[in-house]
């Protein structure tokens, strides 16, 4: 078990299992990644996709089917978990019904042969990290779900891994819990600088965390990127939904060349960037609300319609827009629109991300 | 090293249930043979065989009058045990009161003391009552473990309703009854028959508190199975084991029927089955 | 979340409560009673003062030694159903199809009941049978074996109709923890080892200390396998056995009734002994395994 590392390699790892009817299937397909020392990798995706499958992998729950897990030199994937030495929090946070808070901390250090005092101290110190001091006699029956959560990540630090392992955390927390622990995560993982896998079907969550995003679908990985490139240049149309492009149009491919491509259809005609090469007659048109701005361009891909829906949302309103062809656009707009009002919208060019038809 | 250790551990346990699970098949084999033997003494095999015993035992014990007494004796235990259980089992799933834990622990006393401790005050009770020697005592006497194990069985699968439904029935316009007979009924039915079931396998087998409170004319199967394998060493074996067997087929149908609808740990514990998590 | 029992409105009387009478009335008149009347009985013998029926048993040669014999009877096989019980029940946590055949299987003997057992056991276990055959056979014992009319026959059938109880019960305790629990304890360095040690049987404790008390308290009231696979006479001549001679062959309810008493009267010592016992042992919650 080592202290630091330089990196953990995960190389072609897939895991099949049988599923329904006797048919195997992978939840894992070749899963090729490289985690840094002190680096946040953040696995996103729906359910299904494989990102629990994956950090069960590499904590040892699972068995795998093909590939290999390295840490530096050291092949990883045929040790037990319990000689691995990674901290995991767990979805239900899996703490020990029969222990006290010191004691499922602790419990990490008693397998590990620490002495008691030090064990003490440490597990004073990751209180103290947590912000959960003069709860430690406490039984975790007795927690509300945002301290066991804290409970949880206690014990997984406390031992001080090389690498965390987090299977959505927060999932189990209401909405103000969740944002207010996810600021205690990013705040831990700076004090202490440890690699972290965080495992998450929330795109929010992602993007604030992470240092490196890895989107997957089906047992895939779609993408690899920081935040800034998963959320403003998506590789795929998967990815272009997940990550809340939720204008997705599927129009007719009248030019291609350079570094533009155009399409039309139902009274629409867009320019855009193609993201992927785009070889059938068809193709989708993926734009985020936020960038289908109201009024007039002089740089074209101006659409007219009319509003159907206005949802306040305070600062401004989600409007739905409905074309003359009957395409129904999410645009977010000035609360000052009002229903049945005839508007115009445009997107910049760089921002109509073009991908083949599905 | 660790893993030889845990492979002769495992292999162990293996073989400790591969023989328990040997011996009993052959002890069961045992009675079934010697049922359809004509002479058998210390061979392999019995030198010869014969279906007469079964038609002895049956004259000779008056088996299709005791199997009819089993039948009445069993059924009706159900019936009753179903009639008082449910409507308790609903109260204790719905209601908080004071002495609830009292009252619990009431009907949880009958399962956890064994039947000959209680059965012999019990059996003075209705011998006094001048039901002792009856069927009725007999049915009686029956019904006190298996109540209890009708309340035990059902209080988790009333509790697992969801409340709303039944308040949902009431802003529909139900009355009470209908609500009882349209919506709970039904969502019931799995679980009163699993209670049927299991009180019917385990009192066609309980034994004592028949012996202590039942007369020469109202024995149920299994203890005039007792009757016989004491009175054995008078009667040829060979007919008390053709009797053991139709016992035990009588018992062996039931079972399997059961099974097809309950967990078989339910058989012996009030823990219910839990979902298994991934 | 409907929470309709913690509603605290002065409410007119709840007539479902009425639906729990007819069996509550059952119980008090059928168990309680007698029980009690029994015990008041038993201070009622056919002659002499209060404590003639305790005092009478005790200074009585057959009578007072049942309770050492039927002891030496249940303890010994509540250990071995309870002990061999749970790490086969543990070994089979996992839900699989061999887990159900395996339960569906022990539940046989079970279900068959102690008279079938014992009229099997004095077939295939007797000097005749085909164990006896088998063993003269491999030649690891010649001459007939002494397995039946004794003390071994009653306490194999006492194992043969316990065990399977017991199995069930632990594994449905076991089968109660969030196996979730074992995979993070994995994760912080224990081996299956220390899995079982520091998770399971902590958790199991107060299942287990249920599952002995349970399995004990039916293995001391033996009564068919005493008469019908031991000797009653001597060697197996448990409490019970001296419970039904007085009530049914000596028509003596009274002293009956005491046998009785002193009889559930043991069986409440050691089951307060088990319990206390665990609570020493064993500090914590009695909670699920839901973390």
């Amino acid at each position: 078990m080592k202290r630091d590392f330089s990196e953990l390699r995960l190389d072609h790892v897939t895991r099949r299992f049988a599923g329904a009817g006797g048919k195997a299937f992978n939840a894992l397909d070749e899963l090729t990644l490289t985690v840094r020392r002190g680096e946040f990798i953040c696995l996103l995706g729906p359910s299904g996709c494989g990102k629990s499958t994956a950090l069960n992998c590499i904590a040892g729950l699972m068995n795998l089917s093909g590939g290999s897990i390295w840490l530096d030199d050291t092949r990883i994937d045929t040790l037990p978990p319990e000689k691995r030495g990674f901290g995991m929090v767990f979805q239900n946070y899996a703490l020990f019904p029969h222990m006290s808070v010191a004691r499922n901390i602790g419990f990490g250090l008693r397998m590990r042969g620490v002495g008691a005092e030090e064990a003490g101290t440490r597990i004073a110190n990751a209180l103290k990290l947590v912000q959960l001091t003069g709860q430690a006699h406490k039984l975790p029956g007795q927690l509300s779900g945002g301290q066991q959560q804290r409970v949880a990540i206690a014990r997984a630090i406390v031992i001080e891994p090389p690498l965390i392992l987090m299977d959505e955390p927060l999932s189990n927390l209401d909405a103000k819990l969740r944002i207010e622990t996810r600021a205690e995560i990013r705040r831990i993982h700076h004090e202490l600088d440890r690699a972290t896998i965080y495992v998450t079907h929330d795109q929010d969550e992602a993007l604030s965390l992470a240092d490196r995003i890895v989107v997957m679908k089906d047992g895939v990985v779609q993408q690899i990127g920081t935040p800034q490139e998963v959320y403003a240049q998506p590789a795929n149309l998967h990815v272009a939904r997940f990550m809340g492009y939720r204008n997705v149009l599927t129009l007719d491919v009248t030019r291609q060349g350079g570094d533009r491509i155009e399409v039309a259809g139902e009274g629409i005609a867009l320019t855009g960037i193609p993201k992927q090469a785009v070889a059938g007659p068809r193709a989708a048109v993926a734009i985020r609300p936020e960038e289908m701005v109201l009024g007039d361009d002089a740089g074209g891909n101006v659409i007219e319609g009319q509003v159907a829906n206005v949802e306040y949302c305070g600062r401004d309103a989600l409007l739905d827009v409905v074309t003359g062809g009957g395409t129904r656009l999410h645009v977010r707009g000035a609360v000052t629109i009002k229903r049945g009002d005839a508007v115009r919208v445009h997107v910049p060019a760089e921002r109509a991300l073009v991908y083949p038809a599905e | 090293m660790r893993e030889w250790v845990d492979k002769v551990w495992r292999n162990l346990l293996l073989g400790l249930m591969t023989l328990f699970v040997v011996n009993i098949l052959l002890m069961i084999a045992s009675v079934a043979t010697s049922s359809f033997a004509r002479r058998w003494l210390g061979t392999w095999l019995p030198d010869g065989w014969t279906t007469n015993w079964y038609t002895a035992a049956w004259k000779e014990f008056q088996l299709f009058d005791v199997l009819w007494v089993t039948v009445e004796v069993v059924f009706a235990v159900v019936f009753l045990a179903l009639l008082i259980g449910v409507p308790a089992a609903y109260t204790l799933a719905r209601r908080n009161f004071a002495g609830k834990r009292a009252l619990m622990l009431l009907f949880l006393l009958p399962l956890m003391v064994p039947p000959i401790t209680y059965g012999i005050p019990l059996a003075t009770v209705l011998y006094k009552a001048q039901l002792g020697g009856t069927i009725y005592g007999v049915i009686l006497a029956n019904l006190i473990p298996a109540a209890p194990f009708v309340i035990l069985v059902m209080t988790p699968f009333i509790e697992q309703i969801d409340p709303n439904l039944e308040s949902a029935a009431r802003v529909f316009g139900a009355t009470t009854p209908r609500m009882f007979l349209h919506v709970l009924v039904p969502l019931l039915a799995p679980g009163i028959l699993a209670a049927s079931l299991l009180v019917l396998v385990r009192t066609i087998a309980l034994f004592e508190l028949t012996f202590l409170t039942a007369g020469s004319d109202s024995q149920t199967l299994v203890v005039a199975l007792y009757y016989a394998v004491f009175a054995a060493g008078v009667r040829a074996p060979q007919s008390v084991d053709a009797m053991a067997m139709i016992y035990m087929l009588v018992t062996l149908v039931w079972l399997l029927i059961a099974l097809r609808f309950v967990n078989p740990t339910q058989l012996v514990s009030r823990v219910k089955e839990h979902p298994q998590h991934a | 979340m409907a929470d309709a029992m913690t509603v605290r409105v002065r409410q007119p009387f709840d007539r479902t409560l009425l639906l729990v009478l007819p069996a509550a009335a059952f119980m008090l008149l059928l168990f309680v009673y007698p029980f009690l009347y029994g015990l008041w009985l038993s201070f009622q013998p056919k002659d002499g003062g209060a404590l003639a029926n305790y005092s009478h048993f005790f200074t009585t040669d057959n009578l007072w030694p049942t309770i050492w014999i039927t002891l030496r009877l249940a303890l010994p096989a509540t250990l071995i159903n309870v002990g061999l019980a749970l790490p086969i029940a543990y070994k089979m946590r996992v839900k699989s199809r061999y887990q159900r055949w395996v339960t569906t299987i022990l539940v046989v003997p079970i279900t068959l009941g102690t008279v079938l057992i014992a009229e099997g056991m004095l077939l295939y276990f007797g000097p005749k049978g085909w164990l006896s055959q088998f063993l003269q056979l491999l030649h690891i014992y010649d001459g007939a074996i002494r397995l039946t009319h004794n003390y071994w026959g009653v306490l194999i059938s006492l194992v043969i109709s316990g065990f399977p109880f017991a199995f069930l019960l632990i594994l449905s305790y076991i089968t109660g923890i969030d196996p979730v629990l074992a995979r993070a304890a994995a994760t912080l360095g224990a081996d299956p080892w220390e899995q079982f040690r520091h998770i399971y049987l902590p958790l199991l404790a107060p299942g287990l200390a249920m599952c002995f008390c349970l399995a004990f308290v039916q293995a001391f009231s033996v009564f068919p396998s005493a008469v019908l696979l031991g000797s009653p006479a001597g060697p197996t001549r448990v409490i019970s056995i001296a419970a039904y001679e007085a009530a049914f062959e000596q028509y003596d309810y009274s002293l009956a009734s005491a046998i009785a008493m002193i009889m559930g009267f043991v069986q409440l010592v050691i089951v307060a002994a088990v319990l206390m016992l665990r609570s020493a042992f064993y500090r914590g919650p009695v909670v699920g395994g839901k973390g």
